[in-house]
């Protein structure tokens, strides 16, 4: 943050005030000295507090309650009994059934010894890993903390990508609904990003029909996650579907891609990338639209090319709403449930179930408190994720972080 | 006539650059108009002509009827009025009060610079630990809270004041869309009891507010990103003139963001318009909203596709009406305007 404007709002002369970072920043401020009233200070000091207090206290009041009341839950068993239901405190025995018990094989998936293309992934891996974390070391710029923290990170690294392998590059193994989940969002995110900044870029030129593609590709978003699920239900059906006149000419009329774990997923992911890239187009597009366009024009004028000033104007103006949109398209992203349960009810067998779908299953079957386990390790896993992608990504483009 | 590929400006791509961009934009146009069009058309089909087959054209290759159209706005009337003007009023009102407050702390959260002392928030949280236990062991409510405030505010000026490590704006920012992450299914039940308590369920009300809090840290993290992309000198001069900060707000900021401001109210209210899970659990009747009625047509009787057609149609409707509206100010004029007028 620029001390600028950081000084326009909190320190008329009454806390200590930071560097002064240009000639115009002190003009401002001997100005406001000068004419700096009591009222003015007045309004700008209730204004530090006012413009934040509603939207941090309204969260603060509807989020802590279901935070706490969520561990209670997960921690415990509901057992039915006359006249009522009792919480009974199981300790960590949902975590543990889910990690290390009989639902292992649902959650993380069937974990078999990784083929030799498995091992070769995990030796890579491993290998990296360690040459950065000694690269660091030897730098001599990471202190102590910063060096335990990036060996932490490291093993994270390393023991997920062994899990990874396990279930996917091995002899047997299956994932489960956490593999699953993570293949949804990082396919999703890389579709739906591709695709929403490339029609975003075409519909900012002067294109005929422009304000009606802008607004026709807003629709998918407009559709509540549900009706979705069920349109891709209707497309997706081999015999009757719309479709249905390409899976004959293709031969594949008595082709069920219902029962291929893959082609599931593979189906799982278009329909969420239909349903999502309109977010990532709508919110780029309005990046793209309040760019100046006079620095562009200069730089063309100067012999840019295109891709040039693509890359050194446009791209840098846009990155930092880009890792706002990954960010929260990362944690949307995980709690896909809608597009799974409606096509394939989690199936062939568990392939498409998602942990929400997981934890909706469990909550329909009355276990709340493997429901409220498996949400407080998503809640854990993308809380991870997110601290790392916003303190490597959204901190090296953006100086909000 | 002029061609319509023609260069209009040196910034203009060239015509045949230009006709390849619309070709893309009218391919993904189709990729999403097809499954919308196979709603329409089957919203007018009669159940038997939609399970023999794919038809495709009305009158061509099935006779259209209007059944199913009549069966929701008619026969169900008001069962789809109500959940209806729910979703209308839950949606409105709840955006536009998200983009209010979200824009104010993302403005602040940029312009502004916050040190949240940890020290005084893990207070904050141990005190209100400690009425909850209090309160769970049977002590009077009104002592629990009182003693709990009472501990607060002696180990605020004494021990408090010890700790400085602070949360600056890029933690508080975090920890707002943070409260995203915990899936709704998680979230539903202990919202369930909240609302229980203070006698909100089965009120539009409850959704209103739940939506609020659900739909502000997508504001705040857009909006952020708009602020800090515009020019601060505006705002800087407009300050050394004497204007007070909220008259900077409303007649510098607010024009100049108008579109970063429309696509996150778009985003929102879709959001909200849209909601299922804790609609599901929070309402009964008198408060529900349309994705329940969507989902109710997948009935003992396997998925109504006529009246679900029919639905997310009207579902949609107003929202694509809405983006009619408000598209035009997603474009470059307005800000250009304002900067040099």
């Amino acid at each position: 943050m620029s001390p600028v404007l950081a000084s326009n709002g909190s320190s008329l002369g009454l806390e200590p005030e930071e560097p002064i970072a240009s000639r115009s920043a002190l003009r401002a401020r001997a100005t406001r000295r000068a004419t700096g009233t009591l009222d003015a200070w007045r309004s700008d000091g209730a204004a530090r507090w006012l413009f934040i207090w509603p939207a941090v206290l309204l969260i603060l009041v509807l989020s802590i309650f279901p935070l706490v009341a969520s561990v209670a839950l997960s921690l415990s068993r509901l057992a039915f009994h006359q006249g009522g239901v009792d919480l009974k405190f199981i300790g960590f025995a949902n975590y543990q059934q889910l990690l290390f018990g009989l639902e292992r094989s649902h959650f993380l998936g069937v974990l078999k010894s990784p083929s030799p293309l498995g091992w070769a992934i995990v030796i890579a891996t491993i290998a990296i890993t360690s040459l950065a974390w000694m690269r660091a070391a030897r730098s001599g710029r990471v202190g102590p903390f910063g060096l335990a923290l990036r060996l932490a990170g490291g093993v994270l690294l390393v023991g997920s990508v062994w899990l990874l392998v396990q279930a996917l590059v091995s002899e047997g193994g299956r994932p489960g609904a956490l593999i699953v989940t993570l293949i949804f969002v990082f396919a999703g995110i890389v579709l739906q990003y591709a695709l929403g900044l490339g029609l975003a870029m075409l519909a900012v030129q002067q294109v005929p029909l422009r304000r009606f593609f802008r607004i026709v590709f807003l629709i998918p978003l407009t559709i509540t996650p549900v009706g979705v699920g069920y349109m891709f239900l209707m497309m997706t059906d081999t015999s009757k579907g719309p479709l249905e006149p390409l899976w004959v000419a293709l031969g594949l009329r008595n082709f069920t891609w219902v029962t291929d774990p893959w082609l599931a997923r593979v189906a799982v992911i278009i329909g969420d990338t239909w349903q999502w890239t309109p977010f990532v187009f709508i919110v780029l597009l309005a990046a793209l639209e309040s760019l100046d366009q006079e620095v562009r024009e200069a730089a063309l004028v100067d012999g840019a090319g295109r891709w040039q000033s693509f890359r050194h104007i446009t791209m840098p103006a846009i990155l930092p709403v880009t890792t706002t949109i990954v960010l929260i398209r990362l944690i949307e992203g995980f709690k896909i449930i809608d597009m799974p349960n409606i096509l394939l009810g989690g199936g062939p067998g568990t392939a498409t179930q998602s942990m929400t779908l997981q934890a909706y299953l469990d909550w329909n079957a009355l276990n709340l408190g493997r429901s409220a386990a498996i949400a407080y390790l998503l809640l854990i896993l993308v809380s991870v994720v997110a601290t790392v992608y916003v303190s490597f990504v959204r901190r090296r483009v953006t100086d909000l972080a | 006539m002029r061609n319509p590929f023609a260069r209009r400006s040196a910034m203009d791509l060239s015509p045949p650059a230009k006709f390849g961009a619309f070709v893309l934009l009218l391919a993904w146009a189709f990729v999403v108009l097809f499954p919308i069009y196979w709603l329409v058309v089957t919203s007018f089909k009669t159940p038997n002509s939609v399970d023999k087959g794919p038809f495709y054209i009305p009158f061509v290759d099935f006779q259209p009827t209007l059944d199913a159209w009549r069966y929701i706005l008619v026969e169900l009337g008001n069962d789809t009025l109500r959940p209806y003007i729910n979703t209308v009023i839950v949606g409105l009102t709840s955006s536009v009060i998200a983009l209010v407050l979200g824009s104010l702390a993302a403005y602040a959260l940029v312009r502004f610079t916050y040190r949240a002392r940890v020290g005084i928030i893990g207070l904050g949280i141990g005190s209100m630990a400690f009425a909850f236990i209090a309160a769970a062991l049977g002590a009077p409510l009104l002592v629990a809270l009182a003693s709990a405030v009472a501990i607060f505010a002696i180990l605020a000026q004494t021990i408090g004041r010890r700790f400085t490590r602070a949360m600056g704006n890029s933690d508080i920012a975090f920890w707002l869309i943070s409260q995203r992450i915990l899936p709704p299914i998680a979230v539903a039940i202990p919202l369930y009891v909240l609302y229980q308590q203070v006698g909100l369920l089965d009120n539009i009300a409850a959704l209103i507010i739940t939506y609020v809090a659900a739909n502000l840290p997508i504001v705040v993290w857009l909006m952020r990103d708009y602020f800090a992309a515009l020019p601060r000198e505006l705002e800087e001069s407009a300050a050394v003139d004497g204007a007070s900060i909220y008259r900077i707000v409303r007649s510098i900021v607010l024009p100049i963001s108008v579109p970063g401001l429309v696509a996150t109210f778009l985003i929102v209210l879709i959001f909200a318009w849209n909601e299922f899970l804790i609609a599901l659990v929070l309402t009964s009747a008198d408060a529900q909203t349309m994705p329940l009625q969507v989902a109710a047509q997948n009935a003992t009787r396997g998925p109504q596709w006529w009246a679900m057609s029919v639905l997310i149609l009207i579902m949609i409707a107003p929202v694509v009406f809405m983006a009619i509206l408000l598209e035009r100010y997603i474009t470059k004029g307005i800000l250009v305007g304002a900067l040099k007028g």
